[in-house]
């Protein structure tokens, strides 16, 4: 399957329930490289709880996580350490450690799984910074950085390992227009970077800014799923009605 | 009946959950302590987080309870003209019991509702779940530090806490019971052996382990919100004193039945 769909991300018929609540029931969608896909749907339909799935946070009750043709949902907290090096995930509030600096925050990842000098790694963030707009934060403590900071420190935070591919989950809740941008941006960069992503939003400007196809999760399942191109030109159905506010 | 079967229920499944989760989270930190890195910065971190601020909490703790006792054994004594042997009782009772119970019910307190509330509040705001998608373990940077850390500090604060447990007795013997200084140190050199002071000393490692695994463990499972980060807070003080207090007697009757052996 994964050769024939080239996907880099393959969700196979995935299941999971928490109790006797069934959040989903036989989710199944892939991602080719490069692509971004966007993931929508109404709140509490499992959105966040499929992609922490996609890094190994949550283990589906049923069916197969394929990342780059590799089922990673029988794996381990040890296997998954090479699966999270590529996989990078972007927490909605940044999950910054909130006892470091920013520096140190960036610093982590580099430190962790490579042996580079203190030298290279304070170039490394210093170059990361540069590049999320946020030049001159090293020092400060994620308590006083904005919202919107804080994600952006946290998505170069992910990035810091220059992952394959980025899971955002909702990287422009509650944000300001200028943030927002500066998150689409940053986004866009990756993304003409080859990084394959999947990105979890109610946010549909940033949907049509950045993504190339959309899926909406409609009681448990895929409902619908639209390219950027046909969903401006002809919405319908269900995910018409999602977008207009119609459907929850 | 049906009224107490289902909240007794409810418990007993709690305590079995307990049991399960505290026995699967010493198993990780065993297997993760001898299999790669050690966070040595990070324990050197802890140690002075649980050791060197615990220090005044354990030495008012100490000293307050070693001149207390000093005075209620000298007062009891004195009716039948025993107040002589009240630095040998003393010595052996800190030795032996107060200063390690008290102590580690100090640490359980002041150091088990922090690592609870910490780790607790670390995993609302994901920051459990960023150590694990950055690629590394939570076990390993949060877990160990804290478990490691309490068994190097308690004995130590424990060691501390007899020394001034037995000067506060002495202090208290001096000027309230009128026994000579010297006299007072003679005997608590003479009469307590080294025996009364290991049987104590080998709790502390237990319970090290008894404040410091089931606070990380109550930490690592709160779900969501601080409501429950209050709440693990809690347990992890309660049932890490609950432990001290009932495993100080199994152990005093394990160590108790080792001396007699050798």
């Amino acid at each position: 399957m994964s050769n024939e769909r080239n996907g880099v991300i393959e969700v196979v018929d995935f299941h999971k329930s928490f109790g006797s609540k069934k959040v989903h029931q036989g989710v199944s969608f892939y991602v080719r490289k490069g692509e971004c896909l966007g993931l929508i749907g109404g709140s509490g339909t499992g959105k966040s709880v499929l992609l922490r799935s996609l890094v190994g946070l949550e283990k589906p009750d049923n069916g197969q996580i394929l990342i780059n043709g590799t089922d990673i949902t029988p794996m381990n907290e040890t296997q998954l350490i090479e699966v999270r090096k590529k996989v990078a995930y972007a927490f909605q509030g940044g999950a910054l450690f909130d006892s470091m600096s920013v520096y140190e925050n960036l610093a982590y990842p580099l430190r962790e799984h490579f042996k580079f000098s203190e030298q290279e790694i304070a170039k490394q963030i210093h170059d990361q910074l540069q590049e999320f707009g946020l030049p001159g934060s090293e020092n400060l403590l994620p308590g006083n950085l904005s919202g919107g900071m804080q994600k952006r420190v946290g998505l170069a935070r992910a990035m810091m390992m220059h992952p394959e591919v980025v899971l955002y989950d909702e990287p422009t809740a509650g944000l300001d227009p200028y943030n927002t941008k500066r998150i689409q941006e940053s986004i866009l960069n990756l993304k003409a970077k080859g990084v394959t992503s999947i990105l979890v939003t109610h946010d549909m400007p940033t949907v049509y800014a950045v993504c190339d196809k959309v899926a909406l999760l409609l009681n448990g399942k895929i409902g619908e799923q639209y390219t950027i191109e046909k969903l401006k030109q002809e919405p319908a159905g269900v995910m018409s009605q999602f977008i207009n506010g119609e459907s929850a | 009946m049906n009224n107490l079967a289902l909240p007794l229920t409810v418990f007993m499944m709690e305590v079995f959950h307990f049991i399960g989760g505290v026995g699967l989270l010493s198993r990780d930190v065993f297997r993760e302590t001898i299999h790669g890195r050690i966070y040595f910065k990070l324990i050197a971190e802890q140690i002075y987080q649980i050791g060197m601020r615990s220090l005044p909490l354990i030495v008012i703790t100490a000293v307050s309870i070693g001149m207390v006792m000093s005075l209620q054994f000298g007062l009891g004594l004195e009716k039948f003209g025993g107040k002589l042997y009240v630095p040998k009782l003393l010595a052996v009772t800190i030795l032996r019991e107060m200063g390690p119970v008290f102590t580690s019910l100090m640490l359980a307190a002041r150091v088990g509702a922090g690592i609870a509330s910490e780790i607790g509040s670390m995993v609302v705001t994901q920051q459990i779940d960023a150590i694990r998608a950055l690629g590394t373990s939570p076990i390993k940077k949060i877990v160990i530090p804290r478990v490691l850390a309490c068994l190097v500090t308690l004995p130590i604060l424990v060691s501390i806490a007899n020394l001034v447990g037995n000067l506060g007795g002495l202090i208290v013997g001096a000027t309230e019971l009128n026994l000579d200084p010297n006299f007072y140190l003679l005997k608590v050199m003479t009469t307590s052996s080294i025996q009364d002071y290991l049987s104590g000393f080998a709790k502390t490692f237990f319970f090290a382990l008894f404040i410091a695994i089931p606070s990380c463990y109550f930490g690592l499972n709160v779900k969501a919100g601080t409501k429950e980060v209050g709440i693990a807070t809690t347990k992890a003080v309660v049932v890490s004193s609950i432990l001290i207090v009932v495993g100080d007697f199994f152990l005093s009757k394990l160590f108790w039945i080792v001396e007699k052996m050798i």
